[in-house]
């Protein structure tokens, strides 16, 4: 065996690189396996299913309730997600060597809220095409696609911080839905509600408070996650 | 076990005197309201128990704050009995509310803003409860704790606006200025005496079921490390 | 190279060390021995900065922890029970993401000496989850002295290996140590760390209680040595800190 040769000198690494360097490992991780990718993908489309038969999706009622079945979809899916990818730090002691490098713990949040982003982005752009085919409706509205987005970061901002604490607990899996829905209830009735407006082609003044809620939210979360994600890793 | 010191004790008579004295100002010095008659009443104790709620979600968030600013376990103790306190004031406030809204409104549930946030609160009190119970660690129970109380302060008043955006049927008594919702009624004097009264005294007794938690939560902490000692 | 002073560790009203002592010079390997529950593990968390002290002072390289544990992780090669590699990951890809976590520069070519040197060279382009415990455990080793650290700490590093496993990972600790490097390692084994520490350092109750060099201890007389401070130490068992 060889001996073991120097490093060359290091440089302190920067929060931005670290981020994308989680970020990196965790798409590349996931473009692999797709474990996570099909998971939400399929649960997405069962969800959709069981509100099909729940609500009887006839076209009369489902210009109304399209955007609440679309928002419901993403909010349960999206834990699905989240739940997996931390649970894929934690279960191999990853979460340790995240910790262990001499990185703001901040870059451990973006990185992971980041990739979390990513997941739900996709699951969205497979789900929306495959709705808009199956009861006929159209979808394609840049309106739409700016309120997904930013549901979206609200979404897995809080997501992220609490599914790194609920993976810390002894009830694990089962607490994430528990914690986190009865918070991001103003992203979903927002979200909900500028979707709804934008695909009925309403006036910007009915959509602008919804989106000025989501703005908000997105603003305070973000930042609120960011300060406190340092005592949710650090013991 | 330390006793009761005699600032706790004058509390709790005061508390048990003052709602006697609220109860009696509540039937008998109020007046009676002219259209909804005698079930008006429950609403000076409906306020003040849901003032008290909101006060004690204050208390968490605000200890919540200072465990995390000054990783003192005595915080934790005070943020974690400020939720169990409020938890049930908030749950009689629910239940006083749903008393007077049968005769008011005809249904003993609306979705209107207050109700609704009212609810969702209860419902974020039990999740930090239930992640509470899943962690051993006191420390990491406390920093959980603390994020999630913080969190929950943040998003409940947006949950509150959110949904007030959407409609509300919910009287807006003080200050409202007559916004024609159904139940609406206006205060006579001795209604309002009552009512600030009666928040007074929901306040006091806040305090002290507050401060018995609070040594609850100490107790519990001194026979912990009893236990401890004796297993060792 | 490390310096510990009155270390107090406690979980809420648990005390797990109690007021612990401990020096590690330069170029040292040192083993921990110790009984289960005695507080190694919790110990060397600390160590690695994933824990913080509730009392006393922990040096490292100079550094305070907590205060200054970003400078301390970057002289740190930590390697646990737990791999800490991702099985979706090549070898290739696992060093790489940790290179850049730590901000090693000429990244390339630091994981190909790396993967040469822990033999893993022909599996770099294996995932990870395909690797045997063995394997794992000498990437595991390759993470953590890509960067160089100056002070390497091992927790139960033998952990469910078998004995052609556990030799290799021997060769690489030896080699880990002759370069000069700060190591301490907590083990069960105490017939596989006997040639490896320089020092045997026991701890029980939350303190250190007995510690000597393995010139002091003589060939063959560790477990002795182990059974003996162990014993004789009944003090270190009660609740005062």
């Amino acid at each position: 065996m060889n001996p073991i040769p120097p490093a060359e000198a290091e440089v302190h690494p920067s929060l931005g690189s670290t981020t994308l360097a989680i970020l990196w490992k965790d798409l590349s991780a996931e473009l692999r396996s797709r474990e996570l990718l099909s998971a939400m993908l399929v649960f997405a489309l069962l969800v959709i299913l069981i509100f099909n038969f729940a609500l009887d999706l006839k076209p009369a009622i489902r210009r109304e309730v399209t955007s609440g079945v679309l928002w419901a979809t993403f909010a349960f899916a999206g834990t699905l997600g989240l739940n997996r990818s931390m649970a894929t730090e934690k279960d191999r002691g990853c979460l340790d060597g995240l910790l262990l490098a001499p990185v703001d713990r901040s870059a451990i949040y973006f990185g992971k809220a980041l990739g979390n982003l990513a997941f739900m982005l996709v699951i969205e752009a497979i789900v929306l095409p495959v709705y808009s085919v199956l009861y006929n409706v159209n979808l394609f509205n840049l309106g739409l696609m700016m309120i997904i987005l930013m549901g979206s970061v609200g979404y897995v901002a809080v997501g992220t911080l609490l599914s790194t604490m609920s993976v810390q607990t002894r009830t694990r899996d089962m607490l994430l839905p528990i914690l986190l829905f009865p918070l991001v209830i103003p992203i979903l009735i927002a979200a909900v509600k500028a979707s709804a407006g934008f695909l009925d082609a309403s006036p910007w003044r009915d959509i602008a408070p919804w989106f000025n809620l989501l703005l908000v939210y997105d603003v305070i979360f973000v930042a609120i996650a960011f300060m406190v994600f340092d005592y949710v890793v650090e013991e | 076990m330390e006793p009761k010191k005699p600032a706790l004790k004058f509390l709790d008579i005061a508390s048990a005197v003052l709602i006697a004295i609220a109860t009696g100002l509540v039937f008998f010095y109020a007046p009676m309201e002219a259209v909804m008659g005698n079930v008006q009443r429950v609403f000076y104790f409906h306020v003040a128990h849901a003032w008290v709620g909101l006060l004690g979600f204050m208390v968490a968030a605000v200890a919540g704050v200072l465990y995390l600013r000054t990783g003192d376990l005595k915080w934790d103790v005070v943020e974690v009995a400020a939720v169990e306190v409020s938890l049930v004031f908030f749950f009689v406030a629910i239940v006083t509310g749903s008393i007077w809204a049968r005769p008011a409104w005809n249904a003993w549930w609306t979705w209107d803003p207050r109700l609704t946030t009212a609810a969702i609160l209860e419902l974020v009190y039990a999740a930090y409860l239930m992640l509470r119970a899943g962690i051993e660690d006191p420390e990491r129970r406390a920093r959980f704790g603390a994020v999630y109380v913080l969190l929950g302060f943040l998003s409940v008043p947006m949950t509150f606006l959110s949904i007030r955006l959407l409609r509300t049927i919910h009287p807006v008594v003080i200050g409202g200025g007559g916004s024609g919702a159904e139940g609406q009624f206006d205060m006579s004097p001795k209604m309002l005496h009552t009512l600030l009264f009666s928040v007074f005294t929901f306040s006091v007794y806040f305090v002290d079921v507050l401060w018995h938690r609070v040594r609850l939560g100490n107790l519990m902490q001194k026979v912990e490390q009893l236990r401890l000692k004796v297993v060792r | 190279m490390i310096q510990v002073k009155k270390l107090v560790k406690r979980f809420g009203p648990k005390v797990v060390l109690r007021g612990l002592d401990f020096q590690v010079a330069r170029g040292e390997f040192v083993a921990l021995l110790g009984p289960n529950g005695a507080g190694k593990t919790t110990f060397l968390r600390i160590l690695t900065s994933l824990s913080r002290p509730t009392l006393g002072q922990v040096t490292i390289s100079g550094y305070a922890l907590p205060a200054q544990a970003s400078a301390v992780r970057r002289r740190l090669g930590v390697v646990s029970h737990q791999p800490l590699l991702y099985g979706d990951l090549t070898a290739e890809e696992n060093l790489r993401f940790y290179a850049r976590m730590y901000g090693v520069r000429n990244l390339e070519a630091r994981i190909e000496q790396v993967l040469e040197m822990v033999g893993l060279a022909s599996r770099r382009r294996d995932l990870v989850r395909t690797f045997s415990r063995g394997m794992q455990q000498r990437l595991a080793i390759g993470r953590a002295v890509l960067h160089d650290p100056d002070v390497m700490l091992f927790d139960e590093p033998h952990t469910g290996l078998d004995q052609d496993a556990c030799a290799m990972l021997d060769d690489v600790l030896r080699n880990v140590a002759a370069r000069g490097r700060t190591v301490v390692m907590t083990s069960h084994d105490l017939a596989r760390i006997g040639d490896l520490a320089s020092r045997f350092d026991v701890l029980s109750g939350g303190k250190i209680v007995a510690s000597a060099s393995r010139d002091e201890i003589g060939p063959d007389a560790l477990l002795r040595f182990y059974r003996q401070s162990i014993v004789e130490k009944p003090a270190a068992r009660e609740l005062t800190i």
